[in-house]
């Protein structure tokens, strides 16, 4: 679980807009969780509590559709949020191969972020650049046709980058 | 009114009845799970997640759920079937390919209702048996045991805490085979604002949640030659304890409770409706002071006054509203006033040093492990009340200890701490606090005897029930709710303002105590506490003292070491104070 940080005061305001502009409705939580991902990156436990509280429900039902959605998460992205694509294409010309070094380079897990915060990792299924297969994308350039051999390399220069 | 065939009976049940329902009316018993519904209270879960009570109706291709099936004209259903058969089969051999195979040493062997299902079944062989998990954190706080490997997702207990508590310490989490009922963010129960009333643990089918058992502290102190250990028995206990041997819900067997807990080697016996009775002399007497400044004009006063016997209930408003906590009465509970008296009056006559001195309550509660250890209820670290023990790890205790409890003879509580009134023996249904309250409060404002003892109006299973008493033209307006739910709805009202009554009594589980969590498991069937609160009501009819201030006990203790209620040292001994434990 991510360590808990304090939410800057904007970013509780921000929240609790959100749930202001879907009513307060309990019926609303996952478009309430949505905006809120999308404004801050991840959801934080505290966020959690917010909107349960705006919400009137119970945070252990925030916290279970939270967990229920792949799509959710409570670990913050890196700088650099990298993704594989796991979708037919890529997937016949080798990008679990890539997967396995990328998690080998960084020594983490899909769904976990570097302790650096530099980098963080996900799977995707399909990014439309099918003729580039196998493809990975870091922040938002794409990386096409990429052998397990390129991965290292690559890393470093957008670590070297910052 | 619907008419349809249901195997080979002609029902006719009215518009909106299930199958299950149906079937029930003609001595049909469908097979459940996961369904759970205590007539008469808001104890009910229907997630229709478990299949095993599938039916088979004609003209529907797939197996419907009878729980969540709704009758229709003219609809014919099988239930028992050999596709019906097959099909309930395989759901339980498919929950049990992830179910730990220990129910020959599983606390809940023989009270499980999966067990009783896949005996029921007729299941044989373990077709899938390579999914067993055992991944899960296990917990043990000072009231409730979570075991989520033995955890079959009925969602029960996340009903029950959600809907009929309305605390939402408990929910889903994860998906797929990850998923379990827990905290939110990996917390432990102990972390949350669980209450502790235990219902989740009262309406669990199998061994997932159960009470933190003490009975290896209890027979270490009992063959331990340096400690004299004393029990009490809270007023529930009395007429649920028979269930666990056979007996009718509802059979009192004090007498034989008294015996048993002697033979097992208690040194004294002693009762809670002492403690019970002591409660409404120091309540009564807060009542009656609130409603003296009340009608004096003080503005500051705090009205209504709330009952604080329940420790679920205390646990539940210094979580949700510590803003409010100075309504409830700072009396302690009964069991609570009992140990206090004990450790000193009594231990003091008796000259019995404190360390020495084991009190044990027999509750039919899990929320009374934990007070027991709450800080404030001890002296230099030593508590009041040492253990509590539940219903079920009484009858547990007896049947270890090789008695035969049906051929029991009666023995009385021993005296001075085993004297009480009728108005104690109601403290362990909903309303019956209160009508115990009401009978002092009344006698003591008016100055003259109640025309008739039994307040009806208080009585009953509704969740919520309000009373309209007359005291010499003054009505005072009372009302009782059980079941957290309610209490929050009541504490809403409260902080808004909109709440116009001078006393509220509140407990936390279905029924009162009658329901607790402690109790011999209703599996649903709310008859089981209709008997018990039949029980009461007979025991305080057949008392001949039926008002806590006329217990002759008491009025020993007040005058012999107390002084008079919220005197000094009343107010030391059998009253306390609240805190904000806001879960941020």
């Amino acid at each position: 679980m991510a360590k808990e940080i304090k939410l800057a005061c904007n970013v509780i305001e921000q929240v609790e807009a959100i749930c202001d502009k879907y009513g307060n409705q309990p019926g609303e939580l996952i478009n309430v969780l949505h905006e809120a991902q999308s404004l801050h990156g991840y959801l934080p436990e505290e966020m959690q509590r917010i909107i349960a509280r705006k919400l009137h429900i119970p945070v252990s039902k925030v916290y279970g559709v939270v967990t229920f959605y792949s799509f959710f998460t409570m670990t913050p992205k890196g700088k650099h949020p990298i993704s594989v694509c796991l979708g037919t294409a890529c997937y016949v010309r080798g990008s679990e191969g890539l997967l396995e070094e990328i998690k080998r380079v960084l020594n983490i897990e899909v769904g976990e972020t570097t302790p650096d915060g530099k980098f963080s990792l996900d799977c995707l299924r399909c990014v439309g650049a099918c003729g580039l297969a196998p493809v990975v994308t870091i922040g938002d350039k794409v990386y096409g046709r990429l052998q397990p051999k390129d991965i290292k390399k690559i890393l470093d220069e957008v670590a070297a980058n910052d | 009114m619907i008419t349809l065939t249901i195997d080979r009976h002609v029902v006719v049940v009215p518009a909106n009845t299930t199958i299950l329902e149906a079937a029930k009316t003609v001595s049909v018993e469908i097979p459940t799970l996961c369904h759970i519904d205590l007539e008469g209270t808001c104890v009910k879960s229907n997630p229709a997640s478990c299949r095993l009570c599938v039916v088979e109706v004609e003209g529907r291709g797939n197996l419907m759920p009878a729980c969540a099936t709704q009758c229709r004209q003219g609809m014919v259903v099988h239930t028992s079937s050999p596709r019906v058969l097959r099909a309930r089969k395989t759901v339980a051999e498919l929950i049990l390919s992830d179910h730990p195979n220990d129910c020959l040493t599983c606390s809940k062997c023989s009270d499980c209702e999966l067990q009783r299902l896949v005996r029921r079944l007729n299941c044989r062989v373990m077709p899938y048996n390579d999914g067993e998990h055992s991944l899960r954190k296990n917990e043990v706080t000072d009231a409730i045991v979570r075991d989520m490997n033995k955890c079959i997702y009925c969602r029960r207990c996340e009903s029950v805490c959600n809907e009929v508590q309305s605390v939402g310490a408990l929910g889903a989490v994860g998906r797929g085979f990850t998923t379990t009922i827990a905290p939110a963010f990996g917390k432990m129960l102990g972390e949350t604002n669980c209450t502790y009333c235990g219902q989740c643990v009262a309406v669990c089918p199998v061994g997932a949640l159960t009470e933190r058992d003490y009975a290896e502290e209890l027979i270490r102190d009992i063959t331990s030659p340096d400690k004299i250990v004393i029990a009490q028995t809270a007023p529930a206990v009395r007429y649920a304890l028979g269930e666990e041997f056979g007996l009718k819900p509802g059979a009192s067997v004090t007498g034989k409770m008294v015996t048993a807990l002697k033979d097992m080697g208690f040194d004294y016996v002693f009762d809670t409706d002492f403690g019970a009775d002591m409660t409404i002399m120091e309540e009564g007497a807060e009542i009656l002071d609130r409603l003296k400044k009340f009608l004096a004009g003080d503005k500051n006063v705090k009205l209504p006054i709330m009952t604080s016997c329940c420790p679920a209930w205390v646990n539940f408003f210094e979580h949700e509203y510590p803003d409010l906590r100075e309504y409830p009465s700072t009396a302690k509970s009964p069991a609570q006033m009992f140990g206090a008296v004990a450790k000193t009056y009594w231990a003091d006559k008796m000259g019995i040093p404190r360390d020495k001195l084991v009190v044990v309550s027999v509750m039919p509660c899990l929320a009374k492990k934990y007070e027991c250890s709450r800080d404030e209820f001890k002296v230099n670290g030593n508590p009041d009340v040492d253990y509590s023990i539940t219903t079920r790890e009484l009858a547990a205790l007896i049947r270890r200890s090789n008695i035969n409890f049906d051929s029991l003879p009666d023995s009385d509580y021993d005296k001075p701490l085993g004297e009480s009134t009728g108005a104690a023996a109601i403290f362990g249904t909903t309303g019956g606090v209160m009508e115990a309250a009401l009978r002092t409060v009344y006698e003591e404002y008016m100055g003259k005897q109640l025309p008739r003892i039994e307040f009806d109006q208080v009585r009953g299973l509704e969740g919520f029930r309000e009373a309209t008493i007359d005291l010499d033209g003054f009505e005072l307006k009372v009302c009782v709710v059980h079941t957290l739910s309610n209490a929050r709805m009541v504490m809403d009202k409260l902080r808004a303002g909109e709440l116009n009554y001078h006393v509220v009594e509140v407990m936390a589980c279905p029924g009162g105590c009658i329901g607790g969590a402690g109790q011999p498991y209703h599996h649903g069937d709310s008859s089981v506490l209709r008997a018990r609160q039949r029980a009461a009501y007979a025991e305080d009819a057949g008392k001949h003292l039926r008002k806590s201030h006329e217990n002759p006990d008491i009025q020993k203790l007040y005058a012999e070491f107390l002084g008079k209620p919220l005197g000094e040292k009343a107010h030391h001994l059998l009253h306390t104070h609240y805190f904000d434990k806001t879960i941020h």
